[in-house]
Protein backbone atom coordinates (compact mmCIF):
# COMPACT_ATOMS: atom_id res chain seq x y z
CA UNK A 1 0.00 0.00 0.00
CA UNK A 2 1.02 3.54 -1.04
CA UNK A 3 1.50 6.02 2.27
CA UNK A 4 0.53 4.09 4.79
CA UNK A 5 0.16 6.28 7.05
CA UNK A 6 -1.28 9.28 5.59
CA UNK A 7 -4.36 6.60 4.31
CA UNK A 8 -4.19 5.63 8.43
CA UNK A 9 -4.79 9.37 8.79
CA UNK A 10 -7.33 10.16 6.65
CA UNK A 11 -9.45 7.19 7.29
CA UNK A 12 -9.15 7.86 11.30
CA UNK A 13 -9.59 11.46 10.54
CA UNK A 14 -12.46 10.88 8.07
CA UNK A 15 -14.62 7.87 10.69
CA UNK A 16 -14.19 10.51 13.53
CA UNK A 17 -15.63 13.87 12.00
CA UNK A 18 -18.21 11.35 10.15
CA UNK A 19 -19.72 9.59 13.11
CA UNK A 20 -19.42 12.89 15.16
CA UNK A 21 -21.70 14.49 12.74
CA UNK A 22 -24.00 11.33 13.21
CA UNK A 23 -23.66 10.96 17.18
CA UNK A 24 -23.33 13.55 19.01
CA UNK A 25 -21.21 11.73 21.72
CA UNK A 26 -19.69 13.49 24.43
CA UNK A 27 -16.26 12.04 23.50
CA UNK A 28 -16.12 12.61 19.69
CA UNK A 29 -17.39 16.20 20.12
CA UNK A 30 -14.21 17.91 21.14
CA UNK A 31 -11.83 15.60 18.75
CA UNK A 32 -14.32 16.39 15.73
CA UNK A 33 -14.61 20.65 16.48
CA UNK A 34 -10.61 20.05 16.53
CA UNK A 35 -10.54 18.59 13.75
CA UNK A 36 -12.67 20.80 12.21
CA UNK A 37 -10.75 24.16 13.43
CA UNK A 38 -8.06 23.36 11.56
CA UNK A 39 -9.50 22.85 8.30
CA UNK A 40 -9.39 26.92 7.96
CA UNK A 41 -5.53 27.36 8.53
CA UNK A 42 -4.77 23.93 6.28
CA UNK A 43 -7.36 25.42 3.34
CA UNK A 44 -5.64 29.15 3.92
CA UNK A 45 -1.95 27.99 3.97
CA UNK A 46 -2.98 25.68 0.27
CA UNK A 47 -4.43 28.99 -0.73
CA UNK A 48 -1.06 30.22 -0.29
CA UNK A 49 1.30 28.24 -1.80
CA UNK A 50 -1.12 28.02 -4.97
CA UNK A 51 -0.68 31.70 -4.92
CA UNK A 52 3.19 31.39 -4.58
CA UNK A 53 2.59 28.54 -7.50
CA UNK A 54 0.88 30.98 -9.68
CA UNK A 55 3.53 33.77 -9.67
CA UNK A 56 6.64 31.28 -10.16
CA UNK A 57 4.72 29.66 -13.49
CA UNK A 58 4.22 33.04 -14.39
CA UNK A 59 7.62 33.98 -14.02
CA UNK A 60 9.12 31.23 -15.72
CA UNK A 61 6.71 32.09 -18.40
CA UNK A 62 8.06 35.57 -18.48
CA UNK A 63 11.54 34.59 -18.50
CA UNK A 64 11.10 31.45 -21.03
CA UNK A 65 13.09 31.65 -23.98
CA UNK A 66 10.67 29.31 -25.95
CA UNK A 67 7.56 30.18 -25.16
CA UNK A 68 7.66 33.68 -23.58
CA UNK A 69 3.99 35.03 -22.25
CA UNK A 70 4.18 39.11 -22.01
CA UNK A 71 0.78 39.23 -20.45
CA UNK A 72 2.69 37.55 -17.24
CA UNK A 73 4.03 40.90 -16.16
CA UNK A 74 1.06 42.36 -15.60
CA UNK A 75 -0.32 39.27 -13.10
CA UNK A 76 3.11 39.76 -11.13
CA UNK A 77 3.04 43.81 -11.23
CA UNK A 78 -0.53 43.40 -10.08
CA UNK A 79 0.16 41.03 -7.91
CA UNK A 80 2.89 43.20 -6.24
CA UNK A 81 1.11 46.51 -6.23
CA UNK A 82 -2.00 45.09 -4.96
CA UNK A 83 0.00 42.78 -1.84
CA UNK A 84 2.11 46.05 -1.17
CA UNK A 85 -1.35 48.04 -0.79
CA UNK A 86 -2.83 45.12 1.33
CA UNK A 87 0.22 45.47 3.55
CA UNK A 88 0.58 49.10 3.66
CA UNK A 89 -2.94 49.82 4.05
CA UNK A 90 -5.01 46.63 5.32
CA UNK A 91 -6.98 44.14 4.19
CA UNK A 92 -9.80 45.51 5.77
CA UNK A 93 -8.92 49.23 4.89
CA UNK A 94 -12.09 51.10 2.78
CA UNK A 95 -10.02 52.53 0.57
CA UNK A 96 -7.72 49.49 -0.44
CA UNK A 97 -11.04 47.53 -1.03
CA UNK A 98 -12.44 50.83 -2.50
CA UNK A 99 -9.79 50.59 -5.14
CA UNK A 100 -9.44 46.37 -5.53
CA UNK A 101 -13.17 46.41 -5.62
CA UNK A 102 -13.54 48.74 -8.67
CA UNK A 103 -11.44 46.99 -11.10
CA UNK A 104 -12.34 43.68 -10.26
CA UNK A 105 -15.81 44.43 -10.52
CA UNK A 106 -16.30 46.25 -14.35
CA UNK A 107 -13.37 43.10 -15.17
CA UNK A 108 -15.87 40.33 -13.90
CA UNK A 109 -18.68 42.39 -15.37
CA UNK A 110 -17.25 42.72 -18.81
CA UNK A 111 -16.01 38.73 -18.84
CA UNK A 112 -19.79 38.22 -18.03
CA UNK A 113 -21.04 40.19 -20.98
CA UNK A 114 -18.49 37.93 -23.24
CA UNK A 115 -20.14 35.02 -21.75
CA UNK A 116 -23.53 36.33 -22.57
CA UNK A 117 -22.10 36.14 -26.16
CA UNK A 118 -20.65 33.12 -25.93
CA UNK A 119 -23.96 31.52 -24.74
CA UNK A 120 -25.78 32.80 -27.09
CA UNK A 121 -23.31 32.44 -30.24
CA UNK A 122 -23.13 28.46 -28.95
CA UNK A 123 -26.55 27.94 -28.59
CA UNK A 124 -26.88 28.69 -32.15
CA UNK A 125 -23.69 26.10 -33.43
CA UNK A 126 -25.14 23.56 -31.08
CA UNK A 127 -26.92 21.85 -33.55
CA UNK A 128 -23.93 21.66 -35.78
CA UNK A 129 -21.75 20.27 -32.72
CA UNK A 130 -24.68 17.74 -31.08
CA UNK A 131 -27.08 16.02 -33.62
CA UNK A 132 -29.73 13.90 -31.88
CA UNK A 133 -32.78 13.71 -29.74
CA UNK A 134 -31.29 15.46 -26.82
CA UNK A 135 -30.19 18.71 -28.45
CA UNK A 136 -33.64 18.79 -29.88
CA UNK A 137 -35.10 18.45 -26.36
CA UNK A 138 -32.92 20.85 -25.29
CA UNK A 139 -33.62 23.56 -27.68
CA UNK A 140 -37.07 23.14 -27.54
CA UNK A 141 -37.06 23.48 -23.40
CA UNK A 142 -35.12 26.50 -23.20
CA UNK A 143 -37.61 27.94 -26.31
CA UNK A 144 -40.78 26.97 -23.96
CA UNK A 145 -39.40 27.66 -20.70
CA UNK A 146 -37.93 31.27 -22.23
CA UNK A 147 -41.10 31.72 -23.21
CA UNK A 148 -42.99 30.74 -19.54
CA UNK A 149 -40.51 32.63 -17.74
CA UNK A 150 -41.25 36.03 -19.46
CA UNK A 151 -44.76 36.56 -18.54
CA UNK A 152 -46.40 36.70 -21.99
CA UNK A 153 -48.51 34.04 -21.09
CA UNK A 154 -49.07 35.36 -17.32
CA UNK A 155 -52.73 37.09 -19.38
CA UNK A 156 -54.30 33.66 -19.78
CA UNK A 157 -53.64 32.28 -16.52
CA UNK A 158 -57.70 32.85 -15.96
CA UNK A 159 -58.23 30.38 -18.12
CA UNK A 160 -58.80 26.54 -15.98
CA UNK A 161 -56.83 24.29 -18.39
CA UNK A 162 -53.95 26.96 -19.23
CA UNK A 163 -53.63 27.27 -15.38
CA UNK A 164 -53.12 24.13 -14.73
CA UNK A 165 -50.97 23.56 -17.76
CA UNK A 166 -48.85 25.88 -17.03
CA UNK A 167 -48.47 24.58 -13.51
CA UNK A 168 -47.77 21.26 -14.78
CA UNK A 169 -44.80 22.72 -17.17
CA UNK A 170 -43.34 24.68 -14.49
CA UNK A 171 -42.88 21.53 -12.57
CA UNK A 172 -40.70 19.66 -15.01
CA UNK A 173 -37.83 21.65 -14.15
CA UNK A 174 -37.86 21.01 -10.65
CA UNK A 175 -38.64 17.63 -11.52
CA UNK A 176 -35.29 17.14 -13.58
CA UNK A 177 -33.47 19.09 -11.47
CA UNK A 178 -34.13 17.01 -8.36
CA UNK A 179 -33.48 13.51 -10.09
CA UNK A 180 -29.80 14.96 -11.55
CA UNK A 181 -29.05 15.92 -8.02
CA UNK A 182 -30.04 12.72 -6.51
CA UNK A 183 -27.61 10.99 -8.94
CA UNK A 184 -25.18 13.97 -7.88
CA UNK A 185 -25.43 13.03 -4.37
CA UNK A 186 -25.36 8.77 -4.61
CA UNK A 187 -22.18 9.69 -6.50
CA UNK A 188 -20.87 12.25 -4.18
CA UNK A 189 -21.39 9.33 -1.38
CA UNK A 190 -19.48 6.56 -3.26
CA UNK A 191 -16.58 8.86 -4.20
CA UNK A 192 -16.90 9.67 -0.48
CA UNK A 193 -16.62 6.18 0.89
CA UNK A 194 -13.96 5.35 -1.45
CA UNK A 195 -11.83 8.23 0.09
CA UNK A 196 -13.09 6.80 3.79
CA UNK A 197 -12.09 3.32 2.95
CA UNK A 198 -8.69 4.67 1.31
CA UNK A 199 -9.57 2.85 -2.29
CA UNK A 200 -9.03 6.31 -3.65
CA UNK A 201 -5.76 8.29 -2.34
CA UNK A 202 -6.29 11.57 -3.77
CA UNK A 203 -3.34 12.95 -0.77
CA UNK A 204 -0.53 9.68 -1.48
CA UNK A 205 2.09 11.79 -2.95
CA UNK B 1 -31.29 14.59 14.28
CA UNK B 2 -33.34 11.95 16.11
CA UNK B 3 -30.95 8.83 17.51
CA UNK B 4 -32.70 6.62 15.26
CA UNK B 5 -32.21 8.79 11.89
CA UNK B 6 -28.45 8.82 13.10
CA UNK B 7 -28.14 5.34 13.70
CA UNK B 8 -29.89 3.74 10.60
CA UNK B 9 -27.78 6.34 8.43
CA UNK B 10 -24.41 5.19 9.59
CA UNK B 11 -25.47 1.73 9.02
CA UNK B 12 -26.79 2.72 5.33
CA UNK B 13 -23.20 4.21 4.98
CA UNK B 14 -21.81 1.15 6.79
CA UNK B 15 -23.47 -0.65 4.23
CA UNK B 16 -22.88 1.02 1.03
CA UNK B 17 -18.86 0.98 1.93
CA UNK B 18 -19.04 -2.81 2.55
CA UNK B 19 -20.91 -2.93 -0.81
CA UNK B 20 -17.76 -1.20 -2.57
CA UNK B 21 -15.42 -3.38 -0.98
CA UNK B 22 -17.40 -6.53 -1.97
CA UNK B 23 -17.72 -5.88 -5.10
CA UNK B 24 -14.18 -4.47 -5.69
CA UNK B 25 -13.13 -8.08 -3.87
CA UNK B 26 -15.26 -10.40 -5.52
CA UNK B 27 -15.71 -8.97 -9.30
CA UNK B 28 -18.09 -11.89 -10.12
CA UNK B 29 -21.14 -10.81 -8.10
CA UNK B 30 -22.87 -8.75 -10.49
CA UNK B 31 -21.63 -9.29 -14.35
CA UNK B 32 -23.29 -6.60 -15.64
CA UNK B 33 -21.07 -4.42 -17.49
CA UNK B 34 -20.88 -0.81 -18.12
CA UNK B 35 -22.60 0.62 -21.30
CA UNK B 36 -21.16 2.10 -24.13
CA UNK B 37 -21.10 6.11 -23.91
CA UNK B 38 -20.39 7.77 -27.19
CA UNK B 39 -18.43 10.45 -25.03
CA UNK B 40 -16.22 8.16 -23.57
CA UNK B 41 -15.23 6.49 -26.68
CA UNK B 42 -14.42 10.05 -27.96
CA UNK B 43 -12.06 10.85 -25.11
CA UNK B 44 -10.12 7.70 -25.29
CA UNK B 45 -9.45 8.80 -28.82
CA UNK B 46 -8.31 11.92 -28.12
CA UNK B 47 -5.95 10.66 -25.09
CA UNK B 48 -4.20 7.99 -27.80
CA UNK B 49 -4.36 11.47 -30.60
CA UNK B 50 -2.68 13.19 -27.63
CA UNK B 51 -0.29 10.44 -27.11
CA UNK B 52 0.64 10.26 -31.01
CA UNK B 53 1.07 13.86 -31.73
CA UNK B 54 2.62 14.97 -29.00
CA UNK B 55 0.18 17.38 -27.84
CA UNK B 56 -1.06 18.38 -24.20
CA UNK B 57 -3.93 17.06 -22.11
CA UNK B 58 -5.35 19.87 -20.39
CA UNK B 59 -7.85 18.85 -17.14
CA UNK B 60 -9.14 21.67 -15.22
CA UNK B 61 -11.16 20.61 -11.70
CA UNK B 62 -13.02 23.29 -10.92
CA UNK B 63 -13.31 25.81 -7.70
CA UNK B 64 -14.62 23.80 -5.08
CA UNK B 65 -12.64 23.69 -2.02
CA UNK B 66 -12.16 20.38 -0.09
CA UNK B 67 -14.16 21.25 3.11
CA UNK B 68 -17.13 22.73 0.49
CA UNK B 69 -20.09 19.80 0.25
CA UNK B 70 -19.66 19.90 -3.55
CA UNK B 71 -15.61 18.39 -3.39
CA UNK B 72 -16.49 15.53 -5.08
CA UNK B 73 -16.58 16.59 -8.42
CA UNK B 74 -13.14 17.40 -8.03
CA UNK B 75 -12.19 14.37 -6.39
CA UNK B 76 -13.58 12.16 -9.78
CA UNK B 77 -11.34 14.89 -11.24
CA UNK B 78 -8.43 13.95 -9.40
CA UNK B 79 -8.97 10.45 -10.06
CA UNK B 80 -8.87 11.06 -14.19
CA UNK B 81 -6.10 13.01 -13.84
CA UNK B 82 -3.81 10.39 -12.28
CA UNK B 83 -5.15 7.61 -15.22
CA UNK B 84 -4.35 10.21 -17.88
CA UNK B 85 -0.91 11.15 -16.66
CA UNK B 86 0.04 6.81 -16.20
CA UNK B 87 -1.29 6.72 -19.46
CA UNK B 88 0.12 9.52 -21.42
CA UNK B 89 3.50 9.23 -19.57
CA UNK B 90 5.13 8.12 -23.18
CA UNK B 91 3.96 11.55 -24.49
CA UNK B 92 6.42 14.30 -24.69
CA UNK B 93 4.08 16.76 -23.25
CA UNK B 94 2.43 15.37 -19.69
CA UNK B 95 -0.71 16.66 -18.79
CA UNK B 96 -1.42 19.87 -17.86
CA UNK B 97 -4.15 20.38 -14.71
CA UNK B 98 -5.58 23.82 -13.52
CA UNK B 99 -7.95 24.68 -10.63
CA UNK B 100 -9.60 27.52 -9.03
CA UNK B 101 -8.68 26.69 -5.62
CA UNK B 102 -5.73 26.29 -3.22
CA UNK B 103 -6.19 22.40 -1.74
CA UNK B 104 -7.46 21.40 -5.13
CA UNK B 105 -3.86 22.79 -6.81
CA UNK B 106 -1.62 21.25 -4.30
CA UNK B 107 -3.76 17.69 -4.47
CA UNK B 108 -3.34 18.06 -8.36
CA UNK B 109 0.71 18.32 -8.08
CA UNK B 110 0.47 15.43 -5.74
CA UNK B 111 -1.42 13.23 -7.67
CA UNK B 112 0.51 13.63 -11.01
CA UNK B 113 3.42 13.24 -8.77
CA UNK B 114 2.43 9.80 -7.37
CA UNK B 115 1.17 8.85 -10.70
CA UNK B 116 4.91 9.07 -11.93
CA UNK B 117 6.05 7.75 -8.85
CA UNK B 118 3.88 4.72 -9.53
CA UNK B 119 5.73 4.46 -13.14
CA UNK B 120 8.81 5.01 -11.83
CA UNK B 121 9.14 8.12 -14.20
CA UNK B 122 9.38 10.69 -11.66
CA UNK B 123 11.75 12.92 -13.46
CA UNK B 124 8.44 14.17 -15.69
CA UNK B 125 7.07 15.51 -12.54
CA UNK B 126 7.07 19.00 -12.94
CA UNK B 127 5.24 21.40 -9.93
CA UNK B 128 4.17 23.78 -12.40
CA UNK B 129 1.98 21.19 -14.45
CA UNK B 130 -0.61 21.49 -11.05
CA UNK B 131 -1.48 25.39 -11.40
CA UNK B 132 -4.01 27.89 -9.44
CA UNK B 133 -5.19 30.06 -12.53
CA UNK B 134 -7.19 32.13 -10.06
CA UNK B 135 -8.43 32.03 -7.00
CA UNK B 136 -12.27 33.92 -7.61
CA UNK B 137 -14.71 32.44 -10.25
CA UNK B 138 -13.63 34.78 -13.31
CA UNK B 139 -10.15 34.75 -12.55
CA UNK B 140 -9.85 31.19 -12.47
CA UNK B 141 -11.45 31.16 -15.94
CA UNK B 142 -9.49 33.92 -17.18
CA UNK B 143 -6.41 32.85 -16.04
CA UNK B 144 -7.03 29.42 -17.63
CA UNK B 145 -8.16 30.92 -20.75
CA UNK B 146 -4.27 31.49 -22.53
CA UNK B 147 -3.99 27.83 -22.30
CA UNK B 148 -6.12 27.04 -24.84
CA UNK B 149 -4.20 28.78 -27.58
CA UNK B 150 -0.54 28.47 -25.82
CA UNK B 151 0.43 25.54 -24.33
CA UNK B 152 -0.06 22.81 -27.69
CA UNK B 153 -3.46 21.52 -26.11
CA UNK B 154 -5.51 19.04 -27.98
CA UNK B 155 -8.02 18.33 -25.63
CA UNK B 156 -9.54 19.89 -22.63
CA UNK B 157 -11.29 18.37 -19.70
CA UNK B 158 -13.68 20.19 -17.63
CA UNK B 159 -14.02 17.90 -14.49
CA UNK B 160 -14.81 19.09 -11.31
CA UNK B 161 -17.54 22.06 -9.88
CA UNK B 162 -17.85 24.91 -11.82
CA UNK B 163 -19.99 28.01 -12.66
CA UNK B 164 -21.29 28.34 -16.02
CA UNK B 165 -18.48 30.34 -16.77
CA UNK B 166 -16.86 27.88 -17.97
CA UNK B 167 -18.28 27.82 -20.99
CA UNK B 168 -15.52 30.44 -22.29
CA UNK B 169 -12.78 27.64 -21.73
CA UNK B 170 -14.56 24.88 -23.80
CA UNK B 171 -15.53 27.56 -26.19
CA UNK B 172 -12.10 28.75 -26.44
CA UNK B 173 -10.76 25.19 -26.56
CA UNK B 174 -13.66 24.46 -29.53
CA UNK B 175 -12.52 27.74 -31.36
CA UNK B 176 -8.29 25.67 -31.38
CA UNK B 177 -10.39 22.46 -32.79
CA UNK B 178 -9.19 21.16 -29.33
CA UNK B 179 -11.61 18.32 -28.04
CA UNK B 180 -13.71 19.54 -25.16
CA UNK B 181 -15.13 17.14 -22.65
CA UNK B 182 -17.06 18.49 -19.67
CA UNK B 183 -18.59 16.96 -16.65
CA UNK B 184 -19.96 18.85 -13.73
CA UNK B 185 -22.03 19.03 -10.43
CA UNK B 186 -23.71 22.45 -10.70
CA UNK B 187 -26.93 22.30 -12.78
CA UNK B 188 -26.40 25.98 -14.37
CA UNK B 189 -22.54 24.85 -15.49
CA UNK B 190 -24.32 21.66 -16.93
CA UNK B 191 -26.71 23.72 -18.80
CA UNK B 192 -24.21 26.00 -20.08
CA UNK B 193 -21.56 23.15 -20.97
CA UNK B 194 -24.42 21.16 -23.11
CA UNK B 195 -24.05 24.22 -25.70
CA UNK B 196 -20.50 25.04 -25.29
CA UNK B 197 -18.72 21.65 -25.23
CA UNK B 198 -18.01 18.71 -28.01
CA UNK B 199 -19.09 16.36 -24.80
CA UNK B 200 -21.16 17.08 -21.53
CA UNK B 201 -21.96 14.59 -19.36
CA UNK B 202 -25.09 14.93 -17.45
CA UNK B 203 -25.63 14.36 -13.83
CA UNK B 204 -24.05 11.32 -11.92
CA UNK B 205 -22.54 10.26 -15.71
CA UNK B 206 -19.73 12.61 -14.08
CA UNK B 207 -18.77 10.09 -11.67
CA UNK B 208 -18.52 6.94 -14.23
CA UNK B 209 -15.52 8.80 -15.36
CA UNK B 210 -12.56 6.65 -13.62
CA UNK B 211 -14.89 3.19 -14.84
CA UNK B 212 -14.81 3.88 -17.99
CA UNK B 213 -11.04 5.13 -17.90
CA UNK B 214 -10.51 1.48 -16.45
CA UNK B 215 -8.77 3.06 -13.45
CA UNK B 216 -9.43 -0.19 -11.39
CA UNK B 217 -12.07 -2.58 -9.83
CA UNK B 218 -12.94 0.13 -7.10
CA UNK B 219 -14.27 2.92 -9.53
CA UNK B 220 -16.29 -0.41 -11.56
CA UNK B 221 -17.41 -1.51 -7.98
CA UNK B 222 -18.32 2.08 -6.93
CA UNK B 223 -20.76 2.55 -10.40
CA UNK B 224 -22.50 -0.91 -9.46
CA UNK B 225 -22.97 0.54 -6.13
CA UNK B 226 -24.08 3.91 -7.02
CA UNK B 227 -26.79 1.68 -9.61
CA UNK B 228 -27.93 -0.37 -6.76
CA UNK B 229 -28.49 2.59 -4.34
CA UNK B 230 -30.26 4.41 -7.75
CA UNK B 231 -33.03 1.74 -7.58
CA UNK B 232 -32.66 1.69 -3.80
CA UNK B 233 -34.27 5.42 -4.10
CA UNK B 234 -36.47 4.77 -6.68
CA UNK B 235 -38.37 2.14 -4.59
CA UNK B 236 -38.47 4.88 -2.08
CA UNK B 237 -39.82 7.58 -4.12
CA UNK B 238 -42.51 4.54 -5.29
CA UNK B 239 -43.70 3.13 -2.55
CA UNK B 240 -43.78 6.60 -0.82
CA UNK B 241 -46.07 7.88 -3.46
CA UNK B 242 -48.65 4.78 -3.19
CA UNK B 243 -48.66 5.26 0.91
CA UNK B 244 -49.37 8.57 0.24
CA UNK B 245 -52.30 7.59 -2.92
CA UNK B 246 -53.28 5.23 -0.26
CA UNK B 247 -53.40 7.57 2.98
CA UNK B 248 -51.23 6.13 5.12
CA UNK B 249 -48.62 8.67 5.05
Amino acid sequence: MRAPISTAFAIATGLLVLVGAFLPLPVLLPIRQILLSWTIPVAATAGLIAILNLLSVHWRKLNSARERDYYSIILLLAFVATFAAGLILSPTDPDFQKIVTHIQFPVEASLMGVLTVTLTYASIRLFQRKRGWLAVLFTASTILFLILLSGFLNVSENLPFVKELLAALNTLPIAGARGILLGIALGSITTGLRILIGADRPYSG
Amino acid sequence: MMMVEAIIALALIAVTAGLILLLTLQRNILRSGIRPLPAFERLRQAIGLAVENGTRIHITLGKAGLPASTSAAGLVGLTTLERIARVSSISDRPPLATSGEGALTLLSQDTLRAAYRQINQLELYDPSRGRLTGPTSFSYIAGALPITDGENVSAHLAIGNFGPEIALLMEAGDQQESFTLAATDSLSAQAALFTSSQETLIGEELFAIPAYLNSGPVYTASLQVQDILRWGVIIVIIAGSILKLLGFV
